[in-house]
């Protein structure tokens, strides 16, 4: 008896034994719902497995950045509506932190009007649910506006209705994707060239000569230009038209995209506001004085002292207000905009039943785009981190 | 005497503004835009909101000026608030309210009780809350009238749903955390895997999951209600997110109060008890505040799975023909008490963050 309690409170035994009892408590859950969900999807008749994603889907999708149509397979939806995702998020990304920085910087002018609008700027929008906004820009902004029949033209061919806005769009003729290789060739070029004039820079103190440049850059300016001569590219305007009761030719914004583009970076805008400001608050008042002393101007003090050592502190927090605005992006599906979650939790599921496949793949997906982010911010972070010597 | 003091107090302050608005080209020109852009806004919405305003009648069409249509809301008062909750049972729900509100009151002055038996009663109080609350939401005892949950809506659902996601979370979040930080590999790699997992998809995907996806799960003919699903799906989500929050307050403490404990021969569980998780919840107070804030911001969302909360309700009138045109009021008025909820609520954690509780 005796032994058996000694055995039983040794702290390796005890160890071992409540992870086994975890592991076999987390196995049998897992099974007792496998087991249930197999058996009530043969009741049902849904089909299982990843099969579908070769059917066909029979139903078309508002807009979509890649070809699609009602005879492409549910794998293409899937792809498509990733796409749509990842297009609104980046968009929404860019604008989210110009916003931001812009907001955060505003808030610590010193001015007194303009901080405090970026202060009630910044209270207003984080304390109002970001769906209520998405919905007030959708359904009381963008809805309203006048049909595709009366709509407003405020820039010369710039049409703004309740069926978004339409703009002219370029449209090149003749070789000109030769012409865009040749330009993307001499732009790598160029940064690279770049590249070295800094080394240089830096390991003799001199600048490259302007003749160094001017013998590097014509003979590229030359290429470029027969290049465009040679391709016979043309560049002419694409003009939306109005034909019966929507436009046609041209591009357009969809009322959904910016609804959702809108709501998403000023509502994260917000948040980066607040990153901002308390980053540039950590950096010691000594630097920038010491910026001062060393004869540099305000905006290099703020270049060369301020951002990098706020960066330092700004990005942790950005990196967090990225991955929630690409979460916040499945809003989406509120009003109506074919994302992810939209197309394939909403339409796709209905049509084939197969829940469990498609949210796992949806999270999945969100799992991978949370990761790739962290990633690249890790990245960018290194390139801040104090190197201590 | 003074008034010499005082009056070259407000003339250096006169300067002062003076120089902070129109000092440098910067300056100035920043004055001239701001105060341009506060032209551009604040007039039209004086206008709209208070001058050009309805403010009395019973139906949209005494909505005869331009401006916004408050009738809307004495028209909606009741399904804004409680959604389809039969009018004759409202008192539950309003008893219900005045209920919590005296108990957060409470718990808020708590310093001020002197008693230990004051204290004993309090918690007693809000141990027995849910309870009480349960039989007065949904019924079904002391006569009272089972009211099913489909007719659950409006500020009292998102209230329900972000309360009990936060409060739900809080044990679960606790031994979360605790397992992230565990010497036993199972137990801390199956508690890393759950909380990134829950915490890298969105809301809206576990919504989905726990609206098509738990009723497959469940052996047949056990049907669960469409709310507890979702409140079960909210609770496992804001549990990730608190967990990472405990974590961050256990990280806080020194590692002299572990092996202090250790030393006084406490067993892991007493020290976590009665040392270290004092302590560390005392820490995150304000950030579970904070994600109390954004758990009352996100419940917003069971509208995409067909529940009317408080933005729901404002959806479902826009369905009606003669209210389509007042959903603007309908969001404002919504997004006013979102904001003053949780504005007053970073407030207090702002508070609580300056001067923590001892």
């Amino acid at each position: 008896m005796k032994s058996i309690l000694r055995f039983l409170n040794n702290t390796r035994v005890r160890s071992i034994g409540y992870q086994v009892i975890l592991s076999i408590i987390a196995f049998s859950f897992f099974i007792f719902i496998i087991n249930n969900a197999s058996s009530n999807l043969v009741d049902q008749g849904i089909a299982t497995g990843f099969g579908f994603l070769n059917d066909k889907t029979g139903f078309n999708i508002a807009s979509s950045l890649i070809h699609y149509d009602s005879s492409s397979t549910y794998l293409r939806l899937f792809i498509t509506a990733l796409l749509n995702t990842l297009l609104v998020s980046f968009i929404s990304i860019i604008f989210a932190t110009i916003i931001g920085f812009f907001v955060g910087i505003m808030r610590l002018s010193g001015h007194p009007i303009a901080s405090r609008i970026a202060a009630t700027y910044v209270e207003t929008l984080r304390n109002i649910p970001l769906l209520l906004q998405v919905f007030f820009w959708y359904f009381a902004i963008l809805q309203p506006l006048p049909s595709p029949r009366s709509s407003i033209e405020f820039i010369n061919n710039f049409y703004l209705n309740n069926r978004g806005l339409h703009f002219p769009s370029p449209e090149l003729s003749g070789q000109s994707g030769w012409f865009f290789i040749v330009i993307i060739v001499s732009t790598i070029t160029i940064l690279y060239w770049y590249n070295k004039a800094k080394k240089y820079r830096i390991i003799s103190g001199k600048n490259k000569k302007k003749s160094w440049w001017a013998l590097h850059l014509s003979p590229l300016l030359f290429i470029n230009i027969s290049a465009y001569i040679i391709s016979n590219t043309d560049l002419h305007w694409n003009f939306p038209v109005l034909t019966g009761f929507n436009f046609e030719g041209g591009a357009v914004i969809t009322p959904e995209f910016f609804a959702l583009f809108i709501a998403l970076s000023t509502y994260t805008g917000a948040y980066i506001a607040e990153n901002v400001r308390s980053g540039i608050q950590s950096v010691e008042k000594s630097q920038v004085e010491a910026g001062r002393a060393l004869g540099l101007s305000p905006f290099n003090i703020m270049r060369f002292i301020i951002i990098p050592n706020a960066m330092r502190v700004i990005i942790p927090p950005l990196t967090n207000q990225y991955l929630s605005l690409t979460k916040n992006s499945s809003l989406a599906a509120a009003i109506a905009y074919p994302d992810i979650v939209l197309m394939f939790a909403g339409t796709a599921l209905n049509q084939t039943g197969q829940a469990i496949e498609i949210l796992l793949m949806i999270m999945l997906v969100y799992l991978l785009i949370s990761l790739v982010i962290a990633l690249l911010m890790n990245i960018y972070n290194k390139r801040f981190l104090l190197v201590e010597k | 005497m003074n008034i010499k003091k005082i009056k070259s107090r407000y003339h250096r302050r006169y300067k002062q503004l003076y120089k902070q608005l129109f000092g440098g080209i910067t300056n100035a020109a920043l004055t001239l835009g701001s105060s341009y852009l506060l032209y551009l806004i604040i007039p039209p919405i004086i206008s709209w909101a208070i001058i050009d305003a309805n403010w009395f009648g019973s139906n949209a069409s005494d909505c005869t000026k331009a401006g916004a249509c408050w009738v809307y809301i004495s028209a909606w008062w009741q399904q804004l608030l409680f959604g389809q909750y039969p009018s004759d049972q409202l008192w539950r729900l309003v008893l219900c309210s005045t209920l919590f509100i005296t108990l957060l009151s409470a718990l808020l002055l708590h310093k001020k009780l002197h008693t230990t038996q004051q204290k004993k009663c309090l918690l007693l109080a809000i141990l027995c809350y849910p309870a009480i609350a349960f039989i007065l939401m949904y019924g079904g005892f002391f006569n009272l009238v089972i009211v099913e949950t489909r007719f659950w809506g409006g500020l009292f659902l998102t209230l329900v749903i972000a309360v009990v996601g936060i409060v739900s979370s809080f044990p679960l979040g606790l031994l979360l955390a605790l397992g992230r930080q565990s010497k036993l590999k199972m137990i801390r790699l199956f508690c890393i895997g759950f909380i990134e997992l829950w915490r890298g998809v969105p809301l809206i995907t576990i919504l989905f999951m726990a609206s098509v996806m738990f009723p497959l799960f469940m052996p047949q003919g056990v049907n669960i209600d469409s709310l507890l699903r979702v409140l079960v799906g909210v609770s496992l989500f804001s549990a990730a997110y608190m967990a990472e929050i405990i974590r961050g307050g256990l990280q806080a403490i020194p590692k002299g109060q572990f092996e202090a404990a250790k030393a006084t021969g406490l067993s892991y569980w007493q020290s976590m008890f009665i040392i270290i998780l004092p302590q560390a919840i005392t820490l995150v107070i304000p950030s579970i505040v904070s994600a109390f804030i954004s758990l009352i911001k996100e419940t917003t969302l069971v509208y995409i799975i067909g529940m009317f909360d408080f933005l729901g309700i404002v959806q479902f009138t826009a369905s009606n023909s003669e209210w389509i045109r007042y959903t603007k009021e309908g969001y404002v008025f919504v997004g006013a008490i979102f904001w003053i909820i949780c504005y007053s609520l970073s407030r207090y954690s702002r508070t609580l963050e300056q001067e923590p509780l001892r």
